[in-house]
């Protein structure tokens, strides 16, 4: 059988790509991939838990589905974003974009 | 070895090659369809864990929407130079750093947690997850407060979506 260390070093590992691809890639719709790698990755981690641990109380499953739900929406509003600066700026590479820097 | 062990094994080698192109590739496209991929390898292990709802809902979530949007954004913002260039900023090195050191970090933090290597536990033949998750999401005594909350919350996104993206001098 496969122990419950195999799911959290996979998704450590997921985790830790998806990390890299935020931290790295130059484009914005990159970054948001990364991010989504991330969520992915948690996401495993909560349902490996609700099996392993506590299978007989569903909250794990019910976490996953609301973080689908937030996940969907972190998306949406980020592309609508990343739209809307290449639209006045023209570029969508995340150093360019600095029209808050202080 | 046993067959689900090679099983698990060929996804999750699957889901991580499929990330790490996701992350190092330096086509867009090409990263928005090995995002694809490597979606896929997580509705699989879904599977594995017994979560057949939430693979369907990966598929149909993730898969259908959220990298299909992906792709129209990575093409509504194409621009032919961008793709010559590398695509990472100059401090990838520290990224891969801070990314290493915290892999090593959480798997010596997992390895010394005490049910490390705890076993797949039985589910009785009786429960029925889906049925549990379904009540649980509009149970009062459950979930049905995050849940509706969770809805709002992704109306108020998308309508938020609409307005930012709108273009005004031309819609």
């Amino acid at each position: 059988m496969i122990p419950i260390s195999w799911y959290l070093i996979l998704t450590a590992a997921l985790f830790c790509i998806g990390l890299y691809g935020v931290l790295a890639r130059k484009n914005a719709v990159a970054i948001l991939m990364g991010i989504e790698l991330m969520l992915n990755s948690v996401n495993i981690n909560l349902v490996a838990f609700w099996r392993y641990l506590t299978p007989e109380i569903i909250a794990g499953q019910a976490f996953a589905v609301m973080v689908f739900a937030v996940s969907a929406a972190e998306v949406a509003v980020g592309l609508a974003l990343v739209i809307s600066i290449y639209r006045r700026r023209g570029t969508v590479v995340a150093d360019d974009i600095d029209m808050m820097r202080f | 070895m046993t067959a689900l062990q090679v099983i698990f094994l060929i996804t999750a080698v699957g889901t991580l090659g499929s990330a790490l192109m996701v992350v190092i590739t330096r086509n867009l496209v090409h990263a928005a369809l090995w995002l694809v991929a490597a979606l896929f390898g997580v509705a699989v292990i879904f599977v594995q864990l017994n979560a057949g709802f939430l693979a369907i809902a990966q598929v149909v979530i993730y898969i259908g929407a959220i990298a299909i949007l992906m792709i129209f954004a990575i093409m509504l913002t194409r621009r032919v130079a961008q793709d010559a260039g590398p695509q990472t900023n100059p401090n990838w090195a520290w990224a891969f750093l801070v990314a290493a050191v915290l892999f090593g970090g959480l798997t010596w933090l997992l390895s010394a947690w005490s049910g490390f290597s705890t076993p797949m536990p039985e589910i009785s033949s009786r429960a029925d997850p889906l049925r549990q998750l379904g009540q649980a999401l509009v149970s009062p005594n459950a979930y049905v407060l995050p849940f509706e909350v969770a809805s709002v919350l992704l109306v108020t996104a998308l309508i938020g979506a609409i307005m930012i993206a709108w273009d005004r001098k031309s819609g």
